[in-house]
């Protein structure tokens, strides 16, 4: 079991972009080789900011929730695992679904393999593995008792909206404090010619919560 | 669904934003919480051990009904295979009894009497094939063995001996009259 109160915290305004972590996840036990973490470029033709992108391991997650082989299970612990082999059937559904866009298709396994969490380091009190090796404390393994302490400056936020779909995760994303909440229109940023009365405005908006903004 | 990851409410447990109990029934049939996935309830339980026992009970009784229907089909009937003169001392002389589909082996050893087995290795029912100098009856596909004289494995992987024929000298002719099945 993982503690209830060690949690995984990702800041990106600390990431520098070295690919330490998704080296280090290829390098897990249990993830045959393969790694499970994507390093986004945020802007890249002006600037070098990155963002390391792990499983949030959400409430109510999207890719079990889609899963139509019953592949997807989350152990008792809010972890959400990898796709069974047995079951998984390839199909791809939890790709396109996952509103963090973490799950991975492995072509050649017609196999589904997303972060998790280390599960077998994590549920032994080690922490995962892209945790111990980041050299900026991007992806960062603690309690928030720890990481209030350490990084005063920063707020630990869980609660996403994707258009309708309110998601929280285990996994807590660092933004400064006291900062604007963010509302991020997806398709306006995708094409630039697309008017923008044309765009349902609450269906493809993603906004980061603030506690303080719930009712 | 009772366990919640920790520091999270129940409006974005479910993507409804429903509480747990007016949640549609098949949530309950497949969860995604790994405990209650593997949770077995006392109802599913019995009914796997009922059923199960069911199967073993059915098995039974069809070995059962498949060893009566065996002797209720009676003897096999009494064939010529050769006459004497046929076969040298050393010989081989294959036939097919009791069918036409079971092919077996009349051999007439130097030494000892004459003797006819069914051709099938007990192994995987590949055709034996007599080394009358070594004494032997040979399974080319994995090399298994039986011994001439009494039909018992030597080598290999056959467990149990060939079948052998029962025969019967008339005058100068050679009747096979019976099949013997042996464990041992």
């Amino acid at each position: 079991m993982v503690p209830d109160n060690h949690l995984f915290f990702i800041d990106p305004n600390r990431c520098i972009g070295c690919q330490a972590c998704v080296h280090a996840c290829s390098e897990c036990d249990t993830h045959k080789g393969h790694s499970m973490i994507h390093l986004e470029y945020v802007d890249r033709p002006h600037s070098v900011q990155t963002i390391p992108v792990v499983c949030m391991h959400c409430n109510s997650p999207t890719c079990a929730e889609v899963c139509p082989a019953d592949a997807i299970k989350r152990t008792g612990d809010g972890v959400v695992q990898s796709a069974r082999k047995p079951r998984c059937i390839a199909c791809n559904n939890c790709v396109l679904a996952c509103p963090f866009g973490v799950p991975k298709m492995n072509v050649g396994f017609e196999l589904m393999m997303k972060c998790d969490m280390c599960y077998d380091r994590t549920s032994s009190g080690l922490k995962p593995m892209c945790a111990t090796v980041c050299p900026s404390g991007a992806l960062a393994f603690g309690t928030v008792e720890q990481f209030e302490h350490e990084r005063p400056r920063s707020e630990p936020l869980n609660r996403f909206r994707f258009g309708q779909q309110e998601v929280t995760t285990r996994v807590r994303m660092m933004v400064p404090r006291g900062g604007q909440v963010e509302h991020l229109d997806v398709t306006s940023l995708m094409d630039d010619s697309t008017p923008s009365h044309c765009i349902p405005t609450d269906a493809l908006v993603a906004t980061l919560y603030r506690d303080e903004d719930e009712s | 669904m009772k366990n919640n990851a920790p520091g999270v409410e129940t409006s974005t447990r479910f993507p409804n934003g429903r509480p747990e109990n007016e949640q549609p029934p098949w949530r309950h049939d497949f969860p995604i919480d790994w405990p209650e996935d593997s949770y077995v309830a006392r109802r599913d339980y019995a009914k796997f051990l009922v059923l199960t026992s069911l199967a073993f009970f059915v098995g039974q009784l069809s070995i059962g009904l498949q060893s009566l229907w065996r002797r209720s089909r009676g003897k096999p009937p009494i064939q010529k295979v050769a006459q004497f003169a046929q076969i040298p001392v050393g010989g081989v002389f294959p036939f097919n009894y009791p069918g036409r589909h079971d092919p077996c082996l009349l051999l007439r050893p130097a030494e000892g009497p004459l003797v006819a087995y069914s051709q099938k290795c007990t192994h995987l029912s590949c055709a034996v094939v007599p080394r009358m100098e070594q004494g032997e009856l040979h399974c080319p596909c994995h090399v298994g063995s039986f011994d001439l004289a009494n039909g018992r494995p030597l080598a290999g992987p056959p467990r149990r001996p060939l079948p052998r024929v029962v025969l019967e000298i008339r005058g100068n002719v050679i009747y096979a009259t019976g099949v013997e099945e042996r464990t041992t």
